[in-house]
């Protein structure tokens, strides 16, 4: 429950404050758990909700530009740099390893961007959901994807991509 | 159709999102642009491996989760 949080927040002290608060609005909507999920699953939900909403209260911070991190192109519309064929995962690094790294690579991203992609990509909330979640558009919540997701590939790029040509 | 174009829309694509027309535009540029190609396979695979690496939807309930919370809920559901 805390790498759940920790993942949403980075800031450690957040995270532990967003798990406590989880458990403390577990406790008091016990009763309101129909069993229809696991509970596990709802108390992850749960998490995630307590997390957002730290998100939300949060003074809004500056943060690091994407620019640097998505594609170039040419004037003419042509990928500026040739876009390298990727190894297989298997032949880059052992399971672990490679879900260390990728999670290393999605800590490096934006907040606002990283938050997106986790709710989308690794939550699997739906865009309207998310959209409700943050305050923001469904339209900003599929821009802000794919450039997180463009973000992280940029970031990956050096540890998959195969020899040129 | 440039390649500029083909990322602007890859999510889209990706998403099974775009109206046939479109896609039968992007099929055809990915047809003949092999830096596409490689871009369109590794933003999957990018894809893939943050679900690999952040395997979400916990069923399993932690250990950190106090046993007095579990009982409370595992009682209201019993209910």
């Amino acid at each position: 429950m805390l790498a759940v949080a920790t993942r949403l927040l980075k800031n450690p002290e957040d995270a532990r404050d967003a798990v406590q608060e989880a458990f403390l609005s577990a406790y008091r909507h016990a009763g309101e758990f129909a069993g229809g999920c696991q509970v596990g699953t709802w108390l992850h939900r749960i998490v995630v909700n307590a997390a957002l909403m730290k998100i939300r209260s949060r003074s809004r911070r500056p943060e690091a530009s994407i620019e640097e991190l998505l594609p170039r192109f040419q004037q003419d519309g042509h990928h500026a740099e040739p876009a390298s064929r990727w190894r297989t995962a298997e032949e880059v690094l052992e399971r672990e390893e490679r879900q260390a790294l990728v999670r290393s690579c999605i800590a490096q991203l934006p907040e606002s961007y990283r938050t997106v992609l986790l709710l989308r990509d690794i939550e699997e909330l739906d865009p309207a959901e998310v959209a409700a979640q943050l305050g923001i558009s469904t339209n900003a919540v599929n821009v802000r994807l794919h450039r997180a997701r463009q973000a992280l590939r940029t970031l990956l790029d050096p540890h998959f991509r195969g020899e040129a040509g | 159709m440039t390649c500029k174009e083909l990322v602007d829309f890859l999510g889209s694509y990706v998403a099974g999102e775009l109206p046939e027309g479109q896609r039968f535009t992007f099929d055809a540029h990915l047809a003949v642009c092999p830096d596409c190609v490689n871009y369109l396979e590794s933003y999957r695979e990018t894809i893939r491996l943050g679900s690999e690496a952040l395997a979400a939807g916990e069923t399993e309930i932690p250990d950190e989760v106090p046993d007095d919370l579990v009982r409370a809920i595992l009682e209201a559901r019993s209910k």
